[in-house]
């Protein structure tokens, strides 16, 4: 779900970052969490996305309890090095499993609002066509001739789907990241195992070990 | 710490295991895995081709190849990690060789040390929290060097905390 916050304070962020988020009980009792950041920095609000985790202990409250006008302690924004500007160049592969994609829907944003040149090309990994995250969104982003969105099913698809329905793997990150451009660069997102063999795939494709970044939700990352 | 601030309605889940009541620092939480938080792809170095050094402000320079730093004396010690992304894990087992082993015999006027590991990380710490019975090498750093002013690390020059002591909730520059 995507949490929307407003705040006068807020002194803006890159796109790729994240908040700390601080509940406090009235006994003094607190929990944080990270969330990523998924709105631009020209946004007037704050867009935080958050994934429901069934046993969490945060993630339910910011579901299920928080009403409009509640207020939340946040600090950030956080992550000098997960972050995209158009000075860090291209073409962009952002390659996302699951809640990954909130940091890169930031960059994506962030690349439309500028309407930044540089290709990009999302490849993004989803149990489910009903669990793709932003999905018509993501639908109007593609309609860009530079912006190439690519959906691989991992679980279930619908009837008549002809894209991908399986893991990531290197065929499909060749495809995806498409010719040994110079400068091209890669963001990874999602659980570590992914980001692991993702990552990996990246460096035998050729691309520089410093031009792949990866930022690893753990089963215990951000969120829960 | 929590100051006025009160968030309405939540209760979170608290703690009362006594098996690790006092064992995880404010804002942690434990985890049973163990996550990994590099900002790249995870470096793969040969055995070959793999050396520990200490080097810097020390006389003389000291180098091992993985053999002869495995032919070291190591222990197995049991240690709680507590990472600044706010996982705790407990009682973790690992084997390695005392820096106290490592830097028998290494004359340094430096004070500081930043340990640096395979990918270009580094991490910047004072030299006296690396001696007497407190720290071990294990695989994955590559080398310390000794510095005679303290210099800000990989993730510290990134806004992490210079010392990062998790008790002190030392996540981030300016905590």
């Amino acid at each position: 779900m995507t949490l929307r916050l407003e705040s006068d304070a807020w002194p803006g962020h890159l796109p790729g970052q994240h908040v700390d988020v601080r509940l406090t009980a009235e006994d003094g009792y607190q929990a944080q969490r990270s969330y990523s950041i998924a709105s631009t920095p020209v946004a007037r609000h704050l867009d935080l996305t958050v994934e429901e985790i069934p046993d969490g202990e945060v993630s339910p409250y910011l579901s299920e309890e928080l009403r409009p006008g509640d207020r939340l302690e946040l600090r950030g924004p956080i992550g000098g090095y997960f972050t995209w500007t158009e000075a860090n160049g291209g073409p962009l592969l952002l390659v996302a499993g699951g809640s990954g994609v909130a940091p890169l829907m930031s960059i994506l944003r962030y690349r439309n609002a500028i309407a930044s040149n540089i290709p990009v090309t999302l490849l993004y990994s989803s149990r489910s066509w009903e669990e793709i995250i932003y999905r018509e969104e993501l639908d109007r982003l593609n309609a860009d001739p530079a912006t190439r969105v690519i959906h691989t099913l991992t679980r279930s698809h619908p009837d008549g789907w002809d894209g991908y329905t399986r893991r990531i793997d290197a065929e499909m990150l060749a495809d995806a990241a498409g010719g040994p451009e110079p400068g091209r660069l890669a963001y990874v997102c999602g659980p570590t195992r992914l980001v692991e063999s993702v990552a990996n795939f990246l460096v035998a494709l050729g691309y520089p070990t410093d031009r792949v970044k990866t930022e690893r939700f753990g089963p215990t990352g951000p969120g829960g | 710490m929590a100051g006025n601030f009160i968030s309405r309605g939540f209760r979170g889940r608290r703690r009362e295991d006594p098996a690790v009541a006092g064992r995880v620092p404010p804002g942690q939480y434990l985890t049973p895995d163990f996550p990994v938080l590099s900002a790249g792809p995870t470096p793969r170095t040969p055995l070959a081709q793999w050396d520990f050094a200490i080097r810097g402000a020390v006389q003389p320079t000291q180098r091992w190849t993985w053999d002869e730093f495995r032919a070291l004396p190591s222990e197995t010690v049991t240690v709680d990690i507590h990472c600044v992304t706010k996982w705790s894990k407990l009682d973790t087992v690992w084997e390695g060789v005392s820096v106290d082993t490592l830097l028998d015999g290494v004359e340094t006027d430096g004070a500081y040390v930043t340990a640096f590991s395979d990918g270009g990380y580094t991490t910047n710490l004072p030299l006296a929290d690396l001696q007497d019975g407190k720290a071990w090498v294990a695989k994955w750093v590559r080398g310390l060097e000794i510095m005679p002013r303290d210099r800000p690390g990989f993730w510290e020059s990134l806004g992490y905390h210079d010392y990062g002591d998790p008790w002190r909730e030392q996540r981030y520059q300016g905590d």
